[in-house]
């Protein structure tokens, strides 16, 4: 399991865990869990175009990538997100379709993209891999208390001169790096599930925000060292093992949270939006 | 425009003046030369009924809303991205999903960072100023819940501290009385009267209910049709001022303390301000609601 050539699994897959944890915390609590799960899957067309091309798939991903997020962005200022969103995703696999028709022959290599191929993983990605990584906790370490504030009082962070717009564009660009980046190693459908399920679960357990980072970190690292041990035992698509891995975080959080809120005050449920001029 | 304009004393100490300000929005006139000041220490209300513009009128002073005309001077200078620091702001509306793993003292602490860039580094000046700040709202008790699990006055307490923190000149709560019941209301009120002076703010309340801060109000700045009038509350509701405000006849009743603002227009009468229930939940305004045929 630890032999030479899984040196490469084992490295890309961590750093790719480390991306998720941190960045799926704010996608989590900035609801934007479906621009996590367009992005990559729209990105996926652009590698497709890539290849057709002729040139490195990680150069289409990344273009696709910060097209979709800075699309999504952008119509999302006069409209809801959620279509922006599709409209978005809708587009990039129709072109993602056109590409694929033109080709005949990598259909492994399409495969691998959707669903991913830690084991496939050349030493010559790693780097890419890790410095747009750092580039995302880097920008989320920068963003942070913006982030932070404008999730839970926008309008306290707009009177503080936080500007909404351009913070969430900001946001959606690192998202959409993060999840595209991480695409070669779990795959397209299945790289939300290592950014929703591990940070969802972080939230249950803890209440401080830097904590539930760190937490989130730490149950995606699990999930994915779990996932590639598993696979390799058993000889099983590792993607199976990282989906079944974030939603059973994500079940063990709730419970731990339905467990703990039986036990603790409950205030009841109230809306201060109501009265809105 | 303004019926009754009443300053407490020279432009330049005052802590917010509102000189004429006008907004138009899509072609209507939310605020038509609105004109009024707080000085140091005051306690103002902003009173009227939902629809009135006074949302507006605090996004105006937070330099969040372009004005057609008129200007805003904060501590003697017009409002700007970089004069912001003075002016503290509690909102209407906060996330409130219970879900969210940030805690009370999470919130307090982001009033007073939150608009940096960076990882909050652990500083003991920091935990000191979150710590009074939590004590000086007498949030102790649910300091470490999370933001989605406290009650409405407790979360009012909470941004109340946020908005406090960076040690504003002027704070503006916007209708922080809402969906309050009368003990959390009475609650709130009274931590507002109490940090007016501890605090040396000015605060600008608005609110759609003016009965209740009646007992702390220093001024009253009445908002009708998008026109002002400001004053003591012996100034401002009258017959007379409301009458010229709204442009049509209105009646103040005085019912045991309580003081009821009705308006009489096509042979109907309608409760504008002083009823609790023409501004429930649910409602969307005045006009649908306590109106009787006479």
């Amino acid at each position: 399991m630890f032999a030479p050539f899984m040196v490469n699994a084992w490295i890309s897959a961590s750093i790719v865990a480390v991306i998720a944890g941190v960045v799926g915390f704010f996608v989590v609590l900035r609801g934007a869990a479906f621009v996590a799960d367009a992005v990559p899957q729209g990105a996926f067309a652009g590698a497709a175009g890539a290849s057709l091309l002729g040139i490195n798939t990680l150069i289409g991903l990344a273009v696709f990538a910060l097209a979709g997020s800075l699309g999504i962005g952008w119509l999302s200022r006069r409209g809801r997100r959620d279509v922006a969103t599709a409209l978005i995703l809708v587009m990039m696999l129709g072109l993602g379709a056109l590409f694929l028709s033109f080709t005949v022959e990598y259909s492994s290599e399409i495969f691998s993209l959707l669903f991913g191929e830690v084991l496939g993983v050349s030493t010559n990605e790693i780097l890419p891999i890790a410095l747009l990584g750092i580039a995302c906790i880097l920008a989320i370490g920068v963003l942070y208390r913006p982030l932070l504030l404008s999730s839970l009082a926008p309008e306290s962070a707009a009177a503080r001169g936080i500007r909404l717009g351009w913070l969430e564009v900001a946001f959606l660009v690192i998202v959409g790096v993060a999840a595209s980046m991480t695409l070669p190693v779990v795959g397209a459908l299945l790289i939300f599930s290592l950014m929703i399920g591990p940070p969802a679960a972080a939230r249950s357990l803890t209440s401080n925000p830097a904590l539930a980072i760190g937490l989130s970190v730490v149950l995606a690292l699990a999930t994915v060292w779990i996932a590639i041990a598993a696979a390799f035992e058993t000889n099983w698509p590792i993607g199976f093992f990282v989906g079944v891995g974030g939603g059973v975080c994500y079940a063990i959080g709730r419970v731990i949270a339905a467990v703990r809120g039986s036990r603790t005050r409950r205030a009841p449920a109230i809306t201060i939006a109501a009265a809105a001029e | 425009m303004t019926p009754t304009e009443v300053t407490s004393g020279p432009v330049d100490s005052q802590i917010l003046t509102v000189d004429g300000v006008s907004v138009r929005l899509g072609g209507r006139q939310i605020l038509d030369e609105v004109r009024f000041s707080i000085g140091p220490g005051e306690l103002v209300g902003l009173i009227g009924a939902n629809g009135a513009g006074k949302t507006t009128l605090l996004r105006v002073i937070l330099g969040l809303q372009a004005t057609s005309g008129g200007r805003v001077l904060v501590n003697g200078t017009p409002v700007s991205a970089g004069r912001r620091g003075l002016i503290g702001y509690v909102p209407q509306k906060i996330q409130l999903d219970p879900d969210i793993p940030v805690r009370a003292r999470d919130l307090v602490g982001l009033g007073l960072d939150g608009n940096r860039l960076g990882i909050p580094l652990p500083s003991r000046r920091r935990r000191l100023l979150v710590e009074e700040m939590i004590d000086a709202v007498d949030a102790r008790a649910f300091a470490n819940q999370r933001v989605g699990n406290l009650s409405g006055g407790e979360q009012q307490r909470i941004m109340i501290a946020h908005a406090l923190i960076s040690q504003p000149r002027l704070l503006l709560l916007d209708e922080p009385l809402a969906n309050l019941d009368i003990r959390a209301s009475n609650e709130v009120i009274a931590l507002l009267a109490r940090i007016t002076t501890e605090q040396q703010v000015s605060v600008l309340i608005s609110a759609h209910e003016m009965n209740p801060l009646l007992p702390v109000m220093d001024r009253v700045v009445y908002l009708a049709g998008g026109r002002a009038a400001s004053g003591t509350t012996d100034e401002v509701i009258r017959e007379d001022v409301l009458s010229k405000l709204y442009g049509y006849h209105i009646d103040v009743l005085n019912v045991h303390g309580r003081l009821l603002v009705i308006g009489h227009a096509d042979d109907r009468f309608e409760i504008l301000v002083g009823d609790e229930s023409a501004a429930a939940p649910g409602h969307a305004g005045h006009s649908d609601s306590a109106a009787v045929q006479k």
